[in-house]
């Protein structure tokens, strides 16, 4: 047994504590983007319901439906963080990744129409930073073992944000919440 | 190109459907920045000759929505709504919160210029440097979810057609008018999301009256570039450490007024302001707080205050009321200032305002007007058609939906506090002015002045915003600080000395707090002055006489720990002398000739000419 466990870096979230804030989203565009482009950040946060605001952001699935379904190889996974990385050349926006994503996560840069997938900023994801700057607690970082159980949790993570939006607002609004929706 | 902002404004002619950008210089947009000033400058360019004539109501006025150069930026965006305002016949710069503001910048709009009428229910769908003009038959009478839902849905769907179809887009944010602005109610808002309203103004009642049910936006680019996005970048991180230390109004937002307010400042309306004291402790902030909040934290985009929290009613009679906070205002108006001491009924009141867009501070101020009429016995049952007593929350429920239908007394009542007193007072032959809480047609805030301990004998009464506790004046000086967060449009909560740096970073013009607050601000301030004089075409305001406090707060206060004070009319006096004096207004309370000349508004002085005659 070797003495260092390899880990990956991922980020968990509490829907129930996001305020729809938005500075994370301003936090990713200004590393990204270089100034504040809500569209372009990673990170996006859906309010489909007033009240309910879901952050929606690559959680990493342990198979990684995007990459192996990529036809041009443009994505691949980031070893030492565990993050999807897009090249941004050879990518030709065809879509295929946003369509084979449990959760609908990719979208098109709203500039160049390429891929975007979130990064975790190499390692020290700004979203975060914010989050638990402002002590909301939304996002925070996990180190996960990188073969062991945890990882297969993530996947359940990935879904599209109006069904997240759905059980929130059954949370937070009880029957009054299915109406919303 | 003038930074941090987009660059042009969006005019829509409602009339014949006719949509253009329009473009102001740089000097109009560094003497009036955006938001407020720029409003007061659009609508005295345009209905400045004819002002007394204008019908806030009527397709003459222009409904304004405007962004500044801070909003987004800054933390708290927010939008300010404005037009000849069809409650003071005035200029009121009215802001609310919510996504809007950035999304109309991202879409390349600094703002929105609606004028004409449409013929039939439309709404504004705004994307990228694009706006079309579409049907709101389908969502016209309806109350906020279905707007919102329905809305919402539709927005989406037209984004994904415009798009590839396998991404997820963004919902767009909207402002929209309830039932309350569509029958024209003077005191209906104008609304974001569930409870973000622009009430003071009754500018919700200008879209009605326009049929324009509501504004849709999205915008896909980023905000505007800046002068000195590194300087930016650390004057916000700065601000952003300030605000995260305000633990109070993080914590509890305004909600932890509901109680302490009434009790420790006697100055909480409570049975329609003819006490300010309660010793409820049922009605304090921990009470909402345990039992209601499910999100402890809300907030807009860019703020990390959070100062709303979105509280829903779980059980009981009242279950699935959903509404934030209520922040102190509506706390207190949907509250005591009801003979309401429940948090639940307080709350289900909050959420049902907002969901007919009517605005809860002034709407709640003509419910309890209505509701001493009754218990004076001036209005009976056969007027209302039901009992209307201190905290039946059924009775005032049935009353606010009257009111929005303008049914029966409703139909009366719609008109506002003040407007309903006039003719009541001639229907009844009895004065019943007198106790009608409101300062140039506009409901006061809820904070009084007779304990002393709150708000200034001369806040309400000298301010060009008239009954608004947002912008309640102290001295000519320190006033116009709030006119510059109005104006470049950011919140006011989310003050910080920093604001003349930062806009110096975003637009690259110095501005100190000095100049602000003596010349640009004082000339905003002035035309809102002026239009407030001319007045028209229903209500014309003298400052001899209006320039004062409702009568209800010369009366002593019957109870509590300051039971017995009153507001000092001689005290009174004399600040509005000194606040005359000093901002540059004669004894009568008109801007001299020298200090309109002073700040550049020629026009505006030749216009109070017919003023000063009277």
């Amino acid at each position: 047994m070797s003495g260092r466990r390899e880990t990956i870096l991922w980020i968990a979230r509490d829907y129930l504590k996001c305020t729809g804030c938005r500075r994370c989203e301003i936090a990713c565009s200004l590393f990204h983007e270089g100034w504040i482009w809500p569209e372009a950040s990673r990170i996006r946060v859906f309010m489909l319901v007033p009240g309910i605001e879901i952050p929606h952001f690559c959680s990493q699935c342990h198979d990684y439906p995007c990459v192996s379904a990529c036809p041009v190889k443009a994505l691949s996974v980031d070893e030492r963080t565990g993050a999807v990385i897009v090249d941004r050349e050879k990518c030709t926006g065809c879509g295929v990744c946003i369509r084979e994503c449990p959760g609908n996560i990719p979208f098109f840069h709203p500039g160049d129409g390429k891929a975007v997938i979130c990064d975790l900023c190499g390692g020290d994801p700004q979203c975060v930073k914010v989050c638990q700057e402002a002590k909301f607690n939304a996002l925070w970082a996990v180190r996960e073992d990188k073969t062991g159980w945890g990882s297969y949790n993530r996947k359940l993570f990935a879904q599209p944000p109006e069904e997240i939006t759905k059980d929130v607002a059954m949370n937070l609004y009880g029957e009054k919440g299915e109406e919303w929706i | 190109m003038v930074r941090g902002y987009a660059g042009k404004f969006l005019e829509v002619d409602l009339s014949s459907g006719g949509i253009k950008d329009v473009t102001f210089s740089d000097d109009i947009l560094r003497n009036f920045v955006g938001g407020r000033g720029l409003a007061t400058k659009i609508l005295w360019d345009r209905l400045g000759s004819r002002w007394e004539e204008i019908d806030p109501l009527g397709p003459e006025n222009i409904f304004l929505v405007l962004t500044g150069p801070l909003t987004g930026i800054y933390p708290g965006s927010r939008v300010c709504v404005s037009g000849k305002s069809p409650q003071s016949n005035g200029i009121i710069g009215s802001t609310l919160s919510g996504e809007f503001g950035n999304e109309l910048k991202c879409a390349g709009y600094d703002g929105i210029i609606a004028t004409g009428k449409a013929e039939k229910p439309v709404y504004l769908f705004i994307t990228d440097d694009n706006a079309e003009i579409r049907s709101a038959e389908h969502v016209w009478g309806k109350e906020a979810p279905e707007t919102i839902r329905t809305l919402t849905k539709e927005g989406l769907e037209l984004l994904k057609r415009a798009g590839r179809g396998a991404e997820k887009i963004k919902e767009p944010a909207m402002i929209y008018c309830g039932p309350a602005g569509e029958s024209r109610v003077r005191t209906a808002a104008v609304m974001q999301k569930i409870s973000h309203a622009a009430g003071y103004g009754g500018y919700g009642a200008v879209m009605g009256s326009k049929n324009l049910k509501a504004i849709v936006v999205k915008g896909r680019k980023p905000l505007p570039s800046v002068t000195s996005p590194e300087t930016v970048k650390i004057l916000l991180r700065e601000v952003e450490r300030q605000l995260l230390e305000r633990d109070r109004l993080r914590r509890w937002g305004t909600g932890y007024g509901g109680y302490e307010v009434g009790a420790r400042q006697s100055s909480e309306p409570v049975r329609n302001w003819q006490e300010e004291w309660h010793d409820e402790k049922r009605f304090g902030g921990p009470k909402f707080d345990f039992r209601y909040w499910v999100k402890r934290y809300w907030s807009d985009f860019n703020c990390p205050v959070a100062c709303m929290k979105v509280a829903v009613v779980k059980t009981g009679p009242y279950k699935g009321a959903i509404t934030d906070d209520p922040d102190y205002e509506m706390q207190a108006y949907l509250g005591p200032n009801l003979g309401i001491f429940d948090p639940d009924k307080c709350i289900y009141l909050s959420a049902l305002i907002d969901y007919l867009g009517f605005s809860g501070i002034n709407g709640g101020n003509t419910l309890a007007f209505a509701a001493e009429l009754y218990q004076r016995g001036i209005l009976t049952k056969e007027d209302l058609g039901f009992e209307l007593n201190w905290g039946d929350v059924e009775a005032f429920e049935r009353l606010a939906r009257m009111i929005v239908k303008r049914e029966g007394i409703g139909d009366i009542l719609a008109e506002g506090t003040y407007r309903a007193a006039l003719k009541i007072s001639e229907m009844k032959g009895v004065d019943v002015t007198k106790y009608a809480v409101h300062v140039k047609g506009v409901e006061v805030g809820a904070h009084g002045t007779r304990s002393g301990l709150d708000f200034n004998p001369i806040a309400y009464a000298c301010s060009p915003q008239c009954g608004d506790h947002t912008s309640g004046v102290y001295d000519a000086y320190n006033d116009a600080r709030i006119v510059f967060f109005d104006s470049a449009v950011v919140c006011s909560m989310c003050g910080s000395p920093l604001i003349w740096d930062f806009y110096k970073a975003v637009t690259g013009w110095d501005l100190t707090d000095a100049d602000w607050c003596r010349v640009l601000g004082r000339r905003i301030m002035h035309i809102q002055r002026a239009v407030l004089l001319l007045g028209g075409p229903d209500i014309f305001w003298r400052p001899e006489i209006h320039d004062d406090n409702p009568p209800r707060f010369y009366e002593p206060l019957p109870s509590g720990p300051y039971k017995g004070k009153t507001t000092d009319r001689k005290t009174f006096e004399d600040m509005r002398k000194q606040y005359y004096e000093a901002i540059g207004w004669d004894e009568r309370g008109i801007p001299k000739s020298s200090v309109l000349r002073e700040l550049g508004l020629e026009d505006v002085d030749k216009a109070l000419d017919k003023v000063r005659k009277q």
